[in-house]
């Protein structure tokens, strides 16, 4: 494992499955009564983060917390990011404190690349969504949870996803989720589908690793799983897509649309969900939506990466639970 | 003023030959020379070229000068060759009056490293909505003829058509920043498969393309001249090709790293990189380069935009855009141009003296190296070789994408009508 979490395109297909595989291991701490390692204790952990996102910092503290790291969370919001402090002063400040690790949300993509690579600290860094670049913690929950689905929960270790075929639905422009996906899916063999109006495919998409496809229709016989991106309201006034009924109709998951996925497919997305418009009620609330599985897989995830990147040669999660046997 | 004897200097990187200059004029120029009265500078083997002319510098005076001044910026001016500089109208206040453009040229005139012609603003502030006062500013002691509202593009049409036609009462020319203002909302860097990967805001080329051929075909309509700054994709010398052939009378320019730096670097999302219009692509950089060497681009220019460290030193997003480029543009064109077969070394004098000077009028500047001509010169050891150190910059600011990048040649001396401004490497 490298020292830092940047781009799910930075880990190797055995990364990815080392982190899923130390993932299992994790959720399994969920199921007992205390739900606590000490692999992280006497470390220190700072979230950092510049953006709003109450989901993703929580599932951070939450796994912090479970590895026993202390834990020092930053909002910008209210700091002294606001009265012009830039992310190195910050960065600086957290280093004087001996920080061990630092979790950043940032909205410039490339910040977190920026504070592992300028020698500003020393601390590790692991990028809890940068811009519209990366959010490989995502991914990887995201990858976690299909592997679960669709090879099995104990079968699955030591498994990729292989010819996996899977649909990505909505703002792939603006998604960094959708880089992630692609990214961390095409190490791990799934064949990748992205589904969008043309306005919201990047320019230079043609390089990626991916099929694009603007018919949802067409695509969803073939997937075995099909993840909604969420769509912003305000992406309708810049003239991305004329009106959100006609973007529901063409690129949402309705009841229908879900009965012409192969039976075992399941349906996905990162949350927070906009019902009518990306999917309906009907379809978010089915046994084939994963979106509550992708809140609590995440916290394991991010168990396992912050374990793999601090934990060193500390006893590993197994060997803790055979001390407990 | 004495004389100087330059022995032995290949003459636009022709036959050796000796130049004399006498008091702020060239005296002669021939082959055995006496030395005497004269200081001896040994030039064997230099290539000696006209004073290099920038049409396009940020000189950051008024108003911003923790990242350059006219004094900083001149100096380095002349480290990089340069007997002339036009400085852009982006500064505080805006150069969008007399006032401001004479300020500008007096401190030029003062420190004396090399001629600052300002250039003036097109419109009121640079908002694009109300004309500056255009005939004031060329009638100044500045004899403004050049007018820009860089940083900016002049993107209402009829302002425009307005501007082109009302410096042709007086000779003058709008220099245009070609960038549509809602295709570059957000934009980051280059539009492309970089752009896409690394999720910033894409700044496609046909927001340059677009205001390009709009631009000449309104100068064709109202028989001005235009001036196309930094010309960066692959399109826009397409565009630039077609309107020459159909007799529009449009001038481009290129700068340094346009000429050599692609959107790849990007990848580092090291701000250094990040500069307006973006580096572009290997194809856009290749096309540059021909344009350039069959003169579908008539000149290079730096677009020398300093910045102070803490406005580079932070998340890509947050970065200024500029590079700084006075004092490395003779070596990437060495690079780029003259090492390739592309251009000789005549071919260098007429793109970065002889055609800049033209195009902006400068008085005594792009002429000739002959006898009775005013002497700026500059001399060129071409056989130099070494890595860029930025802390030997004379510019106030070191945001160069060329930090410890292996470029060719380097200026030894520089001559402003006579008088030394750079000798050995050193400012004088």
């Amino acid at each position: 494992m490298q020292r830092h979490l940047i781009s799910a395109a930075d880990l190797t297909r055995d990364d990815a499955v080392l982190i899923l595989d130390t993932a299992e291991e994790m959720a399994r701490v969920a199921d007992r009564p205390i739900k606590k390692l000490p692999t992280l204790r006497g470390r220190t952990v700072v979230n950092l983060f510049f953006e709003d996102s109450t989901r993703t910092r929580i599932s951070f503290e939450a796994a912090e917390k479970r590895l026993s790291a202390d834990v020092i969370n930053f909002t910008a919001k209210g700091s002294s990011v606001s009265k012009g402090e830039s992310l190195k002063d910050t960065a600086q400040t957290l280093e004087a404190m001996g920080v061990d690790a630092v979790v950043i949300r940032h909205g410039a993509s490339g910040a977190p690349y920026r504070l592992a690579t300028s020698g500003w600290i020393d601390a590790a860094v692991i990028n809890a969504g940068d811009g519209t670049h990366q959010h490989p913690t995502q991914a990887l929950l995201d990858a976690f949870t299909m592997r679960r689905r669709l090879v099995g929960r104990d079968a699955g270790l030591g498994q990729d996803l292989a010819g996996r075929r899977i649909t990505l639905v909505g703002d792939i422009l603006h998604s960094r989720v959708a880089r992630s996906n692609v990214d961390l899916l095409h190490t791990l063999g799934a064949e990748v589908t992205l589904v969008a109006p043309p306005t919201l495919v990047p320019v230079g998409v043609e390089s990626w690793p991916c099929e694009v496809s603007y018919d949802l229709d067409s695509t969803l016989s073939k997937s075995d799983a099909v993840m909604l991106l969420r769509v912003q309201r305000e992406r309708m006034n810049a003239a991305f897509f004329p009106t959100e009924r006609e973007y529901s109709r063409r690129y949402g998951l309705d009841g229908d649309r879900m009965a012409k996925m192969p039976e075992h497919a399941i349906v996905m997305h990162p949350g927070p969900m906009v019902r009518g418009m990306e999917i309906t009620a009907e379809v978010a609330d089915s046994e084939r939506c994963t979106a509550i599985e992708q809140v609590t897989n995440g916290v394991s995830i991010r168990m396992a990466v912050l374990y793999l990147l601090l934990g060193g040669n500390e006893p590993a999660v197994t060997h803790t639970r055979t001390e407990e046997k | 003023m004495s004389k100087i004897l330059i022995r032995g200097a290949k003459v636009l990187g022709g036959e050796p030959q000796d130049v004399l200059i006498d008091g702020s004029e060239i005296a002669a120029v021939g082959s055995g020379l006496s030395a005497e009265g004269a200081e001896v500078v040994e030039a064997d083997g230099k290539v000696l070229l006209p004073g290099l002319v920038d049409l396009h510098t940020h000189l950051r005076e008024p108003g911003r000068e923790d990242s350059e001044t006219v004094l900083t910026g001149t100096r380095a001016a002349a480290s990089g060759g340069y007997t002339a500089v036009f400085a852009m109208a982006n500064t505080f206040p805006v150069a969008d009056t007399a006032g401001v453009v004479e300020q500008v040229y007096r401190l030029g005139q003062e420190h004396g490293y090399c001629d600052v012609q300002p250039i003036g603003a097109v419109t009121v502030g640079l908002e694009g909505k109300k004309l500056a006062e255009l005939g004031a500013m060329h009638e100044s002691a500045a004899g403004v003829t050049v007018f820009s509202d860089d940083g900016k593009c002049v993107d209402d049409a009829v302002i425009m058509r307005r501007a082109l036609e009302y410096v042709k009462a007086f000779g003058g020319v709008v220099a245009q920043h070609a960038q549509e203002p809602r295709l570059t909302e957000g934009a980051q860097m280059n539009e492309g498969v970089v752009s896409a990967e690394l999720g910033l805001g894409g700044w496609p080329a046909v927001a340059e393309e677009s205001i390009i051929a709009r631009d000449v075909l309104l100068a064709e309509h109202v028989g001005s001249r235009v001036h196309i700054c930094h010309l960066s994709t692959a399109g826009s010398v397409e565009i630039v090709r077609w309107a020459k052939s159909r007799g529009i009378d449009v001038t481009a320019e290129v700068t340094p790293h346009h000429l050599l730096l692609t959107d790849e670097l990007v990848r580092s999302y090291n701000p250094v990189y990040k500069v307006n219009p973006p580096l572009r692509t290997e194809r856009d950089v290749m096309a540059l380069r021909e344009a350039l060497a069959d003169g579908t681009i008539d000149i290079v220019a730096t677009d020398h935009a300093p910045h102070p460290h803490e406005d580079k030193d932070c998340e890509w997003a947050a970065a200024a855009m500029g590079m700084v480029g006075l004092e490395t543009a003779l070596s990437v064109v060495q690079q780029t141009m003259v090492e390739t077969g592309l251009l000789d070394w005549a071919g260098v004098a007429d793109r970065m003296s002889f055609r800049p000077a033209g195009i902006g009028r400068a008085q005594g500047h792009g002429r000739p190296v002959s006898a009775g001509e005013p002497a700026n010169l500059t001399l060129v050891d071409t056989a130099y070789r070494g890595a860029v150190d930025p802390a030997g910059f004379a510019s106030r600011s070191r945001n160069t994408p060329y930090e410890g990048r292996e470029l060719p040649g380097r200026v030894t001396h520089t001559w402003l009508r006579g008088r030394a401004t750079l000798v050995d490497g050193k400012l004088a």
